[in-house]
């Protein structure tokens, strides 16, 4: 009998009777997940096989929700959308960041305050950064451009929200850099102080300047963090709701409703419950998708 | 040249702090301003006088700011509580007992992060409204829960995995039962991470806002950012009270800073071993 050596614990942690108990101290918590994660997934998946509207009971349709969804115009504008705002705001979030933490790795006073001072606007919140932001490019009453008139650069007010869709979507990401650019930047300091200082002191002997040790060494020893945190940033982008809402309610003509802006639309004040279930069927997909890459990145460099 | 390049880099370093502060100056600075001056157009960039007036107009808005403050500090108190009344035991049995399955329990448990709830919002509100949670803080509270779950019990699973198997042998060799070592030994042991677990509950349910747009629909109910979000287009005839938006967002931000700025080594570790894993 091996476990004759400790039996007291062995009836604590090891028994066949603790394999009960601990299925009673998980049974909360997955209650809470079955009720409140699996089963309004299973829901959404019939309900986009339905047509359905509140007021209506709901009628099989089978794959008509689908089909409608790719033949839907504004449901390829808000896809295109979406995926124009990740291609712009995602270089500069992950070059940005990795250039703040580069400069910030090193734990001096004075980097250490600008390290915490750059995340400060991530715990803020994406909604209220976004009133802000909406204060500050206001055409008439916003600083940025008073601040621009002042120093010449432009003549008059610009409108910067919700009149033209390339306008709004560079203020938007201007202000969403601002609020996020320190998320990527502290995972990257992070693995920027976990290279071993042997190997970077080794390429001082040899001679190489700051920028060779970066690319030669720094940088292809921290590429996991960089993979990982460019789809973390993907992946908010394409799930980006708050700050359209906020700032340009997808104005101007719906050109920036974001991809979850548009299910919200068609299933809140819509109410075409089903065919907003189709759209997010379609959205968790595309996430799913990239979210399967991040996963199988993160499991290979365990090994 | 190397004295050169430190001041450099410090010049830098100074630049990039001006930079990021001086929205979240000019904000709590344009919320000092007097009615008129905060209306004004072009606007100014400090004020000429300081008064209260905008931190009064919101006190008494709509429902009144503290209707406001409670909801959301409310809702977050409560997530709290739920997340940690759930994911505690539920990392203790993961940590330590032998339950059948047990990585496909974690991988149902994690669901929600592969399945992001913006997606998700149509049938949850559905459901919340068949069960009378919608217009209601728990209501709110459960769907927070839902979301901040994976991650929190990700964290925990991982500080009760590394408590000394030692030390929870010591008690029960005392005669100590599973739940008394789990008071005890694991839960002393696991404080650093049970702040983790809270302080992002609260910045997330404090800040959420999409999931609260969906589920509060009467204006008694609204969190902060809901009802500072409403207030941008719906203040007075004049348009949107610029001042009183000013004194919301400053009112908003503050104890999310506070909380980091305190408790800031729990959330960037938090953040490392939950982002990157």
């Amino acid at each position: 009998m091996g476990v004759a050596a400790k039996p007291v614990e062995a009836a604590v942690y090891r028994s066949r009777r603790a394999g009960l108990v601990g299925l009673a101290y998980l049974a909360p918590a997955l209650a809470f997940v079955l009720v409140f994660t699996v089963y309004p997934l299973g829901r959404m998946m019939w309900m986009s096989l339905h047509n359905w509207s509140l007021l209506t009971p709901p009628v099989y349709v089978g794959f008509d929700n689908y089909e409608r969804v790719f033949r839907d115009r504004q449901f390829w504008v808000s896809f295109l959308f979406t995926l124009k705002y990740t291609a712009l705001i995602t270089p500069v979030l992950i070059v940005g960041g990795y250039l703040l933490a580069l400069l910030t790795a090193h734990n001096s006073p004075l980097r250490k305050v600008t390290r915490t001072v750059v995340f400060v606007p991530v715990v803020i919140g994406l909604g209220v950064s976004s009133l802000l932001w909406y204060w500050l490019f206001s055409a008439d009453f916003g600083l940025v451009n008073r601040a621009l008139v002042d120093l010449g650069v432009v003549s008059g007010p610009v409108l910067w929200l919700g009149v033209d869709a390339d306008t709004s979507n560079f203020a938007i990401s201007a202000s969403v850099v601002w609020k996020v650019i320190g998320f990527g930047m502290i995972l990257f300091v992070g693995a920027i102080q976990a290279v071993p200082t042997e190997i970077t002191e080794a390429t001082l002997v040899d001679g190489a300047g700051y920028w060779q040790r970066v690319t030669r060494v720094i940088l292809p020893l921290t590429l996991r963090t960089v993979l990982l945190v460019t789809l973390l940033s993907v992946i908010g982008s394409l799930l980006a709701f708050d700050q359209f809402y906020i700032m340009t309610a997808g104005q101007p003509q719906n050109e920036t409703a974001t991809s979850v802006f548009y299910v919200y639309l068609n299933s809140f004040p819509y109410l075409k419950l089903g065919y907003g279930a189709a759209l997010s069927m379609v959205l968790a997909v595309t996430i799913l998708a990239f979210t399967v890459v991040q996963l199988l990145l993160a499991r290979r460099s365990e090994v | 040249m190397r004295a050169r390049r430190g001041y450099l880099v410090g010049a830098v370093c100074v630049a990039i702090c001006a930079v990021m502060l001086m929205p979240l100056l000019m904000s709590v600075l344009a919320s000092v301003k007097p009615t008129a001056e905060a209306a004004a157009t072009p606007p100014t960039y400090l004020p000429h006088s300081v008064s209260l007036d905008s931190y009064q107009r919101l006190w008494s808005y709509q429902q009144g700011l503290p209707t406001y403050l409670w909801n959301s500090l409310g809702t977050a108190l409560l997530t709290i509580a739920l997340t940690l009344l759930l994911t505690v035991p539920a990392a203790y049995a993961l940590a330590r007992f032998p339950i059948p399955g047990k990585e496909v329990v974690f991988v149902v448990l994690l669901l929600a992060l592969i399945v992001p709830y913006q997606a998700m919002l149509t049938p949850m509100f559905l459901m919340f409204a068949d069960l009378g949670l919608t217009n209601s803080l728990f209501g709110l509270a459960i769907l927070h829960t839902a979301i901040q779950l994976p991650f929190s019990l990700y964290i925990l699973r991982n500080s009760f995995g590394a408590v000394p198997r030692e030390l929870a042998e010591a008690a029960i060799v005392d005669g100590a039962s599973s739940w008394q070592a789990l008071v005890r030994i694991f839960l002393p042991s696991t404080v650093p991470a049970i702040v983790t677990v809270a302080l992002f509950a609260f910045i997330m349910s404090w800040n959420e806002f999409l999931g609260a747009l969906v589920m509060m629909s009467k204006g008694s109910k609204f969190t902060l950012p809901l009802i500072l979000a409403a207030a941008r287009t719906e203040t007075s005839l004049g348009g949107t009270d610029w001042g009183m938006l000013q004194a919301g967002i400053t009112i908003s931000i503050v104890p999310c800073v506070l909380v980091y700025l305190l408790l800031q080594r729990y959330y960037v570790s938090g953040l490392m071993s939950g982002a990157t894993k």
